[in-house]
C-alpha cells in the first residue's frame, strides 16, 4: 500500500515538469511579444527605441534555455516571478482574483449537488416513467448546451424581464465584493454564473447518479432487504445510497477539476475578474511568466485531484490495500 | 445629400458639443460620485510618459495635470488651447521657435509639497529625452524641441530647433502628466505602479483588473472644481458589459465610444435619460500595404487597390452598424489643412464616379498583370470596426476582379506579422489625440525616420515633402505642400490607402453634465467640469 | 495444431440481438432492429441525420450565399424574406447555420475520428506492451489532459495559423489521452487473461493479438466515445470561436456566429444570439441521445456513465 502510495505521489512531479515545458515552449512559438502588444494595440505609432527598451526591462531578449531554468528555479521555490504585463507578483495577480473564481466553482458544486442527488436518485428509483424522462431529458439537454451561451441567453432574459415588469432594467452588480462584506450583492454577482455552470455539472452528476443508484438496485442485497421486509426509505437511504454515492462522488470529484476550463468562457460572458479571464488576458498579452504560473496552478489541481481520486480507490481495493 | 455632407457632419458636431450639455446655462451642483466604464483590462502601467493605451489615461488622467491643454469648454476645436497649469499660452517669441510659459502659483501636489517649473521641465525632458530604460513612445513628436528649461521656479521655456505650427498641439499632449523632480531623479520608474499628481482628483484605490476609485483634491488650483466627491472607473472589457451597466444605472458613461446599435438600443429603452453626443474622431480606417510582397511593389497594383473602393456610398452604410462616418482625405475634416470635397474628389479612390474608379483599377490591374488576384487581407480580431471595415473592403475588391480573402488573428500575432513583415495586405487603424495633423500623419514616413512603418518602402521624395511642409510658416502655403502630400502618398504612389474616419458616439445617462465630446477618446478626461444633476 | 481459448468476458465484442436472441447481421438488419428496440435513440439520430444533411446539401438549400453581405437588410427579424433572420452585416441566419452544420460536422467528426484512433492506437499499445512504455505514455497522456485548451488553442492558431484544419488539431490534442485512457483500461482487462501469453508463447505475432483479441474487446466502449467525442468537439469549435481562437470570418460557423456580433446585438435582435445556439444545442443533444442508445445496445453494463 504505502509503495504504490510513494511511487503514486512521485510519479505528480515529471507531469508537472512536462507541463512546464510545454507551456513554456508553446508561449514562446507563439509570433509576437508583449511589447508589441503594451505599445502597438492602442493603434498609435511607436518608436523602435522603445521596442528594444522595453524587450531589455522584461528579459525576453535573453536565451531560452536561460529563461526556463529562471522558470523552474522559482517554482521550486514558489516564486513565479513577476507578471510581464503589470510588473506586479504573480502570486499578487492571482491572489486578488482566486477568490471570486473558487466562490464561482464552489456555488456551482452546491447547486450541482443540490440537483444532481436527489433527481438522479429519484430517476433511478420510477425508472422508465415519465419522471424518469424529464429528468433524462433535462440532464442530456444540459449536456448539450454551451455553457456560455446559456449565460448570454440569462443575462438577456434577466435584463427583459426586469424592464417588463419593473419598468428598468436591472443587472447584477459588476464591481465584486466578498461574500462576508456584503453578502446580497455578492450573492448576486455569482449566482447567475454559478448557475450557468453548476447546469452542467448537475447534467453530469445527475446521470452518474442513476447509473449508480440503478447498479445498486439491481445488487443482491437490496433485494434481501426488499424480501427482509425492510421499509423502502430506509433501504434507499441505509444502503443503496451509500454505495451508489462512491461512483458520484468520483465523478464530482473530477469534474470539479475541468470545472476550470468552463469557468473560462463564464467569467468572459459574465464579465467577472477571476482566474479564467485572467488566463484569457495573460494569453492574449503574451505575457510569458503569467501564463506560466497559471497554467501550472490547473496542471497542479488536475494532477492533484487525479492523485486524491487514485489514492481514494486504491485503498478501497483491498488487493492493493493489503499488499 | 452627399454635398457638404463632410462640412455638415463637422457643423453638427460642433452644435451638439455647444448645445447637448446645456451646462452652460444651468448651474453645476456639487457632490456625488460618478461611476464609469473603462473599455479595457488593467492597464499595463500608470506612466502616462511611457504608455500609450487609453485605458491607462481613462484611469489616471484625473488625478494629473498637464502644462497646456484642449479647451475643456470647447474640445472639438482643433486650434483651441488653453492653460491648465501656466497662466496664459505664449505667441512663439524669438524667430518663432522659443516659447515662455509663466506657471500659476500656489499649485500643489496632493502631498502637500509645491509644484514648480522644475518639476514641468523635468517631467517634459522626460518625455523627449527618456535616460535608458524609460520608455517614451511618442519622443519623436518633439524632434523639434531642443531644450527644456527653468530658469526661475514660476517660468518654462522651451527651444526649438526650427519653428513650426505642430509644436503646440503636440504640447497638449494628454499623456503629460506633470510628475515631481525630486521623485524622478530618485526613480524614474516610481510612476509606473504609483499615483501621485496635482489633478482635480487624489488617489484612492486600485483593485487589480477591477476598478480605480478617487477623490477629490480639496487644493485644486482652478477656483471651484471638481464638482464631484470623487469617481470609480470599472474596467471591462466587453461591450455588452459595459452597454448593460449603463442601461441598468450601474455606471453613468464610457468615454471611449460606442456603436450605432448600442446608442439605438439605449436610446429605444430609456428615452430621454439617455443622452448621445456625437463627434468624428481622430481615428481613421487604412489599409498599409506591404511594397515587399510582389505584386505589391508595382505602384499600379496599389492605385487599383484604393480605387477599387467605394468610399463614398460605403461609409455611410457602414455608419450605421460601425463607427465610421466620415469621408475624408489623410487629414482630420475640419482642420484647417483639411482638403475640401472637391480637392478630395480629385484623388484616386475619392473619385464621384465609382464605375470610372473601377473600370480604371481592372484597367491598371491588367497593365500590371494582376488580373483577379487573389491575396489575404491581415485584420485585427476585434469587431469595431476592424472586421466590419475587413469585410467590405473584401466585398468590394471582389467588384473589381480581387479574389481576397480575411484573416483574423489575435492581437499578439497580427502586431508580430505586422513588424516582420509577414502579410500582403493589412486592414488597420490609427489613432491620435489632440488633432494636429502634421505629426498625425507621420505614420506615412517610411521607417527610416525612426516610426514603426510596416509597409516597408523608402521614399526620399516623401520625406523631403514633409520636411518642407513642417518647418512651413505661411498657413497658406503649407496648405498647399499638405495637398502635395496627400495626392502623393494616396494616389501617385499609393504607399498606405486611407479608407474614411471613425465616428465617435457617446451615450451617456442624462443626469451626467459637464463633459463635451471630443475628437479624441484620449483628450478632456480628467473630469474637472462634470457634475451630476441628481 | 491451433489452440483456440475462450476469453473471460470482462467486455464482450458487442453483438447486437433481436427479441428472439439471435443475432442480427447486416447493416439494413442492425438499423432496423436499433430503430425498435431505441426509440429514443431514434429521435437523436433522425436529429443528426436532418443537421447532417442540411449541412452536405447546404450549397442546394441555402436561399442566400451565406458570407454575402447586404448592408441594405441589417439585422432583420424573421421574415418571409429570411426565415430566421438577418445578422448585423445583412447575411442571412438561416443559410448560415446550414453551411455552419457543414463546418460543425467537418470539425465535429474529424476530431472525433482522429482523436478517437489515435486515442485507440496508444491506448491499445500501452495497455498490450506494458512496462516503460505504458508508464511514460501515461505521463505524456496525464499532461496533454491535464493542460488548459485555450492554451493549447491560441498556440496552435498562433503559430499555425487560423482556418478549420488549425481548429481540428487544437480540439483533437485534449480528445487522445481521454480516449486513450479507456481504452487502455478496456484493454488491461484482456491483457491480465492467460490466453494472451499462451498465444505469444505460440509465437503469435503482436499485430495477430492485438488485432483479433484486444481491438474487438473495446470496440463497445470506443464506439461510445467516439459518438460522445463528436458532441464534445462542436461544444469545444463554438467555445474555442467564442473566445475568438476558433474558425475565422467569413466561415460560416455556429461558434463563431455568437461570438462579437451576437452580444453586441442582444437586446435589440436576439435571433442572431439564440438560433446558431439552438443549433448546436439540438445537434448536440441527437448526438448524445444517439450515443446513449448506442451504449445501451452495445454494452448494457455502461448504461448512462
Amino acid at each position: 500500500m504505502y509503495r504504490y502510495i510513494i511511487s503514486r505521489i512521485l510519479l505528480v512531479f515529471p507531469t508537472l515538469i512536462g507541463a512546464a515545458a510545454l507551456v513554456f515552449l508553446l508561449m514562446r512559438l507563439v509570433p509576437g511579444d508583449i511589447c508589441l502588444v503594451r505599445l502597438g494595440s492602442g493603434g498609435t505609432s511607436f518608436t523602435q527605441q522603445a521596442l528594444a527598451t522595453c524587450h531589455a526591462e522584461i528579459g525576453i531578449d535573453r536565451p531560452w534555455i536561460l529563461q526556463f531554468f529562471d522558470f523552474i528555479w522559482g517554482m521550486a521555490r514558489l516564486d513565479f516571478g513577476k507578471s510581464m504585463w503589470s510588473g506586479k507578483p504573480v502570486i499578487m495577480e492571482i491572489a486578488t482574483r482566486f477568490p471570486i473564481s473558487l466562490e464561482v466553482a464552489i456555488m456551482a458544486t452546491i447547486i450541482a449537488v443540490v440537483i444532481a442527488i436527489p433527481l438522479g436518485t429519484i430517476s433511478a428509483l420510477k425508472q422508465n416513467t415519465w419522471i424518469d424522462l424529464v429528468v433524462r431529458t433535462f440532464s442530456i439537454a444540459g449536456l448539450a448546451t454551451p455553457a456560455f451561451w446559456l449565460g448570454i441567453v440569462s443575462i438577456l432574459i434577466v435584463l427583459d424581464v426586469t424592464q417588463a415588469v419593473f419598468g428598468h432594467p436591472w443587472m447584477p452588480p459588476i464591481d465584486y465584493v466578498p461574500l462576508w462584506q456584503d453578502p446580497i450583492r455578492n450573492l448576486s454577482i455569482v449566482m447567475l454564473p454559478a448557475l450557468t455552470i453548476g447546469y452542467r455539472y448537475a447534467a453530469v452528476s445527475m446521470r452518474m447518479t442513476r447509473s449508480a443508484m440503478l447498479e445498486v438496485l439491481r445488487e443482491d442485497y437490496i433485494r434481501t432487504a426488499r424480501a427482509k421486509g425492510l421499509v423502502r426509505r430506509l433501504i434507499i437511504n441505509r444502503h443503496a445510497l451509500k454505495n451508489a454515492l462512491l461512483p458520484v462522488v468520483t465523478v464530482i470529484g473530477i469534474e470539479f477539476a475541468f470545472l476550470l476550463g468552463g469557468l473560462v468562457v463564464t467569467e468572459q460572458v459574465f464579465n467577472l475578474n477571476g482566474i479564467g479571464r485572467l488566463m484569457v488576458l495573460s494569453v492574449q498579452n503574451q505575457d510569458y511568466t503569467l501564463t506560466q504560473a497559471l497554467v501550472m496552478v490547473v496542471v497542479t489541481i488536475a494532477v492533484l485531484s487525479n492523485l486524491v481520486v487514485d489514492l481514494f480507490y486504491a485503498w478501497l481495493d483491498p488487493r492493493i490495500r493489503l499488499a | 445629400m452627399r454635398t457638404g455632407f463632410r462640412l455638415g457632419a463637422v457643423v453638427v458636431s460642433v452644435l451638439l458639443a455647444i448645445a447637448v450639455p446645456a451646462s452652460a446655462s444651468e448651474m453645476p451642483k456639487r457632490g456625488g460620485t460618478l461611476t464609469y466604464m473603462i473599455p479595457a483590462d488593467a492597464p499595463p502601467s500608470f506612466d502616462g510618459h511611457q504608455e500609450g493605451t487609453f485605458a491607462m489615461l481613462h484611469a489616471t488622467a484625473p488625478f494629473y495635470s498637464t502644462l497646456i491643454r484642449v479647451n475643456p469648454e470647447n474640445p472639438s476645436s482643433p486650434t483651441d488651447f488653453v492653460c491648465d497649469l501656466c497662466t496664459e499660452v505664449p505667441q512663439p517669441a524669438g524667430e518663432g521657435d522659443t516659447y515662455i510659459f509663466k506657471l500659476r502659483p500656489g499649485v500643489k501636489f496632493h502631498d502637500g509639497t509645491p509644484l514648480t517649473a522644475a518639476d514641468v521641465a523635468a517631467s517634459w525632458n522626460k518625455i523627449i529625452s527618456p535616460p535608458e530604460g524609460v520608455l517614451s513612445p511618442r519622443s519623436n513628436w518633439f524632434m523639434m524641441v531642443d531644450k527644456v528649461e527653468a530658469p526661475d521656479p514660476s517660468t518654462v521655456v522651451f527651444r526649438l530647433k526650427f519653428a513650426t505650427s505642430a509644436f503646440l498641439p503636440a504640447l497638449a499632449d494628454p499623456f503629460a502628466f506633470i510628475y515631481k523632480k525630486e521623485t524622478l531623479d530618485r526613480d524614474p520608474q516610481w510612476y509606473k505602479k504609483n499615483i501621485l499628481g496635482s489633478g482635480p482628483f487624489k488617489f484612492v484605490a486600485y483593485e487589480t483588473g477591477q476598478s480605480i476609485t478617487g477623490v477629490r483634491n480639496p487644493d485644486y488650483y482652478h477656483p471651484g472644481l471638481p464638482y464631484l466627491d470623487g469617481f470609480t472607473g470599472i474596467f471591462a472589457d466587453k461591450q455588452a458589459t459595459r452597454l448593460d451597466a449603463i442601461r441598468s444605472d450601474r455606471a453613468a458613461a464610457e468615454f471611449r465610444g460606442l456603436p450605432p446599435s448600442a446608442r439605438d438600443e439605449l436610446t429605444g429603452a430609456l428615452g430621454d435619460r439617455i443622452v448621445a453626443q456625437e463627434s468624428d474622431w481622430n481615428c481613421g480606417s487604412m489599409v498599409i500595404i506591404n511594397h515587399k510582397r510582389k505584386p505589391f511593389d508595382d505602384v499600379r497594383v496599389r492605385r487599383a487597390l484604393t480605387l477599387g473602393i467605394d468610399r463614398w456610398q460605403g461609409a455611410p452604410a457602414l455608419s450605421k452598424i460601425a463607427n465610421i462616418r466620415t469621408v475624408g482625405g489623410i487629414v482630420f475634416p475640419g482642420s484647417p489643412l483639411a482638403a475640401t470635397k472637391e480637392e478630395l474628389q480629385q484623388i484616386a479612390g475619392f473619385w464621384p464616379d465609382i464605375e470610372k474608379s473601377r473600370a480604371e483599377a481592372r484597367r491598371l490591374l491588367k497593365e500590371a498583370g494582376a488580373e483577379g488576384l487573389s491575396f489575404e487581407l491581415l485584420n485585427r480580431n476585434v469587431d469595431q470596426p476592424y472586421k466590419y471595415v475587413g469585410t467590405w473592403l473584401v466585398d468590394q475588391w471582389s467588384k473589381v476582379g480581387l479574389n481576397v480573402t480575411q484573416r483574423v488573428v489575435p492581437t499578439g500575432p497580427l502586431l508580430e506579422a505586422q513588424r516582420s513583415g509577414n502579410f500582403a495586405v493589412n486592414s488597420g487603424a490609427n489613432c491620435h489625440g489632440v488633432v494636429n495633423p502634421l505629426l498625425d500623419i507621420q505614420f506615412f514616413l517610411p521607417a527610416s525616420v525612426g516610426i514603426a512603418n510596416y509597409g516597408q518602402y523608402e521614399d526620399e521624395k516623401e520625406i523631403a515633402l514633409y520636411n518642407r511642409m513642417l518647418r512651413e510658416t505661411d498657413p497658406s502655403k503649407q496648405r498647399a505642400l499638405m495637398r502635395e502630400f496627400e495626392k502623393y502618398v494616396v494616389d501617385t504612389e499609393a504607399h498606405q490607402l486611407w479608407v474614411a474616419w471613425w465616428y465617435r458616439i457617446i451615450p451617456h445617462r442624462s443626469y451626467l453634465k459637464g463633459w463635451k465630446i471630443s475628437p479624441s477618446h484620449f483628450i478632456n478626461q480628467d473630469l474637472a467640469t462634470v457634475w451630476l444633476d441628481k | 495444431m491451433t489452440i483456440e481459448v475462450a476469453p473471460t468476458t470482462a467486455t464482450t465484442v458487442p453483438v447486437l440481438l433481436d427479441e428472439q436472441g439471435r443475432t442480427v447481421r447486416g447493416l439494413w438488419g442492425v438499423t432496423i432492429t436499433f430503430l425498435r428496440r431505441q426509440p429514443v435513440g431514434a429521435i437523436g439520430m433522425v436529429l443528426v441525420l436532418i443537421f447532417g444533411l442540411a449541412g452536405i446539401f447546404a450549397a442546394w438549400i441555402a436561399p442566400y450565399n451565406p458570407t454575402s453581405n447586404d448592408f441594405a437588410a441589417m439585422t432583420e427579424a424573421p421574415s418571409w424574406a429570411h426565415w430566421l433572420g438577418t445578422d448585423q452585416l445583412g447575411r442571412d441566419l438561416l443559410s448560415r447555420i446550414l453551411f455552419g452544420a457543414r463546418t460543425a460536422f467537418i470539425v465535429g467528426m474529424t476530431s472525433a475520428l482522429v482523436g478517437g484512433f489515435s486515442g485507440l492506437v496508444i491506448g491499445v499499445a500501452s495497455a498490450y506492451f506494458g512496462g516503460q512504455l505504458d508508464l511514460w505514455l501515461q505521463r505524456v497522456l496525464d499532461i496533454v489532459m491535464a493542460f488548459p485548451l485555450i492554451i493549447m488553442a491560441l498556440a496552435v492558431v498562433s503559430i499555425f495559423g487560423t482556418g478549420v484544419q488549425n481548429v481540428i488539431v487544437a480540439i483533437t490534442i485534449p480528445l487522445i489521452p481521454r480516449c486513450a485512457r479507456i481504452v487502455r483500461s478496456s484493454a488491461l482487462a484482456i491483457r491480465e487473461v492467460p490466453y494472451v501469453d499462451a498465444a505469444r508463447a505460440l509465437g503469435y505475432g503482436h499485430t495477430r493479438i492485438i488485432m483479433h483479441h484486444m481491438v474487438p474487446n473495446v470496440m463497445g466502449p470506443f464506439l461510445v466515445i467516439i459518438t460522445a467525442f463528436v458532441g464534445q468537439a462542436i461544444l469545444a469549435e463554438a467555445a474555442l470561436s467564442y473566445l475568438g481562437l476558433g474558425v475565422q470570418e467569413p466561415v460560416p460557423a455556429w461558434g463563431l456566429m455568437l461570438q462579437g456580433g451576437a452580444e453586441e446585438y442582444a437586446s435589440t435582435a436576439p435571433w442572431i444570439a439564440i438560433f446558431p445556439g439552438l443549433a448546436i444545442m439540438l445537434t448536440v443533444f441527437g448526438i448524445n441521445l444517439f450515443g446513449d442508445a448506442l451504449r445501451d445496445v452495445l454494452d448494457p453494463k455502461m448504461r448512462d456513465r
